[in-house]
């Protein structure tokens, strides 16, 4: 692999943006293709399809076969409210390489004391998403567990017109009813507000705050994973 | 810290800012129960050092030999490890599953 391809590779995952190596397995000649430049590429609807699904894999070529390594943007995983369940979700998420932001207005919640050595943000989802905080993109997952439709809501909106892979809100089902009375409101459909997971989580009668945790960390993996097969197929 | 095949490639390229001799290992084909998956890599450096895995522990051995060669001749080869394979005997996997290697060298 030349040098200028591997920093090539470190500049797109920098800048969050997809990109794929095609390596020839016969003689090893690479070329890196940015999802942008897809269309020139004489492999284009190979391409579209990994680039959808996330995945490498060796395909065959009219050259013989090439492998392509699929780079995707670090996946961030951005949660509204510095509440207990977030102080329990941070190590998790650590653990499983998620860069965790977590955002709260409320400086009582969101105190460096609580959340040692967290991406923490103190302002208000729809001031800080775009400037403090990067825009939210396809390969954000966030939760928002504020219980606060106040915090939460414009967070959620932001998640969905941002095609972010994984979107949950915290609350019982008649919270969530008066959520997606709002969220019609606001001009969401029907399909786009049915992508919100709610009640959140993976029903495995979680009850402490770290179980909550894990039980929506076990629905944002399910779903990055389940996204990147419904996509492939 | 448990390493992902992002910070392998950021290692790969520090080794090689560094000066040091380096070759890249990439899973590119699995059959069966197979440790890790397509895409998976491991970096190695002229010193036998490395970071990452292509099996989870059973094939590294092999894989940091080959790459010592791959880093003086620059010519990218396919491993292939398993238990059809002949090399079995001294690299397989244990799982019984069969997967290819790219190695290639990091000029």
């Amino acid at each position: 692999m030349r040098a200028d391809i591997l920093t090539a590779l470190s500049a797109e995952r920098a800048a969050r943006r997809a990109a794929i190596l095609v390596t020839s397995v016969p003689d090893g000649a690479q070329r890196l293709v940015r999802e942008a430049d897809m269309a020139g590429d004489p492999l284009a609807e190979t391409l579209a399809k990994h680039f959808a699904s996330g995945k490498s894999g060796l395909v065959e070529t009219a050259e013989g076969q090439a492998f392509l390594t699929v780079q995707v943007p670090p996946i961030r995983l951005v949660v509204i409210g510095a509440v207990h369940i977030s102080q329990a979700m941070a190590p998790m998420a650590a653990a499983l390489d998620l860069a965790l932001t977590v955002i709260d207005p409320r400086t009582a919640f969101a105190t460096p004391d609580r959340f040692p050595a967290i991406d923490l943000v103190a302002e208000w989802p729809d001031e800080a998403l775009g400037k403090r905080v990067p825009a939210l993109d396809r390969y954000c997952a966030v939760a928002a567990l504020t219980h606060d439709p106040k915090i939460d809501d414009p967070a959620l909106a932001a998640a969905l017109r941002a095609g972010c892979f994984y979107i949950g809100a915290l609350g019982s089902r008649k919270t969530h009813a008066a959520r997606i009375g709002r969220l019609t409101q606001a001009g969401f459909s029907e399909g786009e507000i049915a992508r919100i997971h709610a009640p959140i989580g993976l029903p495995i009668g979680a009850v402490s705050p770290a179980e909550i945790a894990l039980a929506v960390l076990g629905e944002v993996i399910s779903e990055l994973r389940r996204s990147s097969q419904r996509e492939a197929a | 810290m448990l390493s992902t095949d992002t910070d392998i490639l950021a290692a790969a390229e520090a080794w090689r800012r560094e000066g040091r001799g380096v070759a890249l290992a990439t899973v590119i084909e699995t059959w069966g129960s197979a440790p890790r998956p397509i895409g998976s890599h491991l970096v190695i450096d002229g010193e036998g050092n490395f970071l990452g895995s292509v099996s989870g522990g059973c094939v590294e051995g092999d894989v940091i030999v080959e790459a010592g060669e791959v880093i003086d001749d620059g010519r990218p080869r396919v491993l292939e490890f398993g238990v059809a394979d002949e090399t079995a005997w001294r690299a397989g996997l244990s799982c019984g599953g069969r997967i290819r290697v790219f190695v290639e060298r990091v000029d």
